[in-house]
């Protein structure tokens, strides 16, 4: 959390000194900002594990769209043919995600993927229950979901 | 080509927001309704949004479509969570075609209390004491 601010303000001074107010500049000035952070991290114990974070960041930014896209066209794709394919029902995942704030993150992004809705939580946080639509492969839905969980949490530890 | 794109991205917008009223007409259930409903309004929302920011392509509009997407991305999912989690429990009819159900029997409608399912494994571990034999 420290680097991500020190890497923003060093962004920000970048652009102030530059002179130049525009998006590509302020990029710029993230990407030397980030240069820098990598730089001087073996230095400072607060920016430990920070350069490490911002690659799984972005790499988890393209597997969540590519879930997300093809989720997307799944669902579509059973509401425009009028059989229906989906088998719907709900299932109870168990949790590694152990805080408040860990539980509500990965069960926002399930959430977000189309073809998952988290439900509700137990009452003693170790069981995530979704609705699920496409229930044709049970196992391979929970390894997925797991991927992600995993993935997210990855970014927060 | 960049007109293209932009192109592209609305029209691809407008297609699901177009699929997310469709989804709402034709599911059967509240919950399978939800799963249309919230994210592709979302993803059209979003690439829309995208589109905009491309065609203006200055810092404050673009600093405002980001703004929207991060918002619309925290905001869909919590409300898709509420609204399906309050009428599961209200007691909404689920689908003839559901399959499984792991979520009813956990449940108790008088306590409200949602078990995990894994008290009685938690239970059955048998942490070791100092008075076992060796």
């Amino acid at each position: 959390m420290t680097g991500a601010i020190w890497n923003l303000l060093l962004g920000l001074a970048w652009v102030l000194l530059s002179g130049d107010f525009t998006g590509l500049n302020l990029l710029v000035g993230l990407i030397f900002g980030y240069i820098t952070l990598v730089l001087i991290e073996p230095q400072l114990d607060s920016l430990k594990g920070y350069p490490a974070r911002v690659p799984r960041f972005i790499g988890f930014i393209g597997f969540f769209l590519k879930e997300l896209i093809q989720a997307n066209l799944r669902v579509a794709f059973d509401i425009l043919t009028p059989p229906w394919h989906m088998k719907p029902g709900v299932i109870a995942m168990p949790l590694s995600a152990r805080t408040e704030m860990e539980i509500t993150m990965v069960a926002n992004l399930i959430s977000l993927t189309p073809g998952t809705l988290s439900l509700d939580v137990s009452d003693d946080r170790k069981v995530l229950y979704i609705h699920a639509m496409f229930l044709d492969n049970e196992e391979e839905l929970r390894r997925n979901l797991k991927e992600m969980e995993h993935r997210a949490l990855e970014l927060f530890r | 080509m960049i007109d293209f794109i932009k192109g592209t991205l609305i029209i691809g917008g407008a297609l699901f927001m177009l699929l997310a009223s469709v989804g709402l007409l034709r599911l059967p259930d509240l919950l399978t309704r939800m799963h249309a409903t919230t994210k592709a309004a979302a993803l059209g929302v979003i690439l829309i949004m995208l589109a905009a920011a491309m065609h203006f392509a200055e810092v404050g509009i673009v600093a405002r479509s980001f703004a929207i997407i991060v918002f619309i991305l925290m905001t869909a999912p919590v409300a898709a969570h509420v609204i399906g989690r309050a009428g599961y429990f209200v007691g909404s009819k689920l689908w003839s075609g559901t399959v499984k159900d792991e979520l009813r029997p956990n449940y108790d409608p008088l306590t409200h209390e949602l078990k995990s399912g894994l008290e009685t494994q938690e239970n059955a571990k048998r942490q070791p004491r100092e008075t076992d034999p060796d």
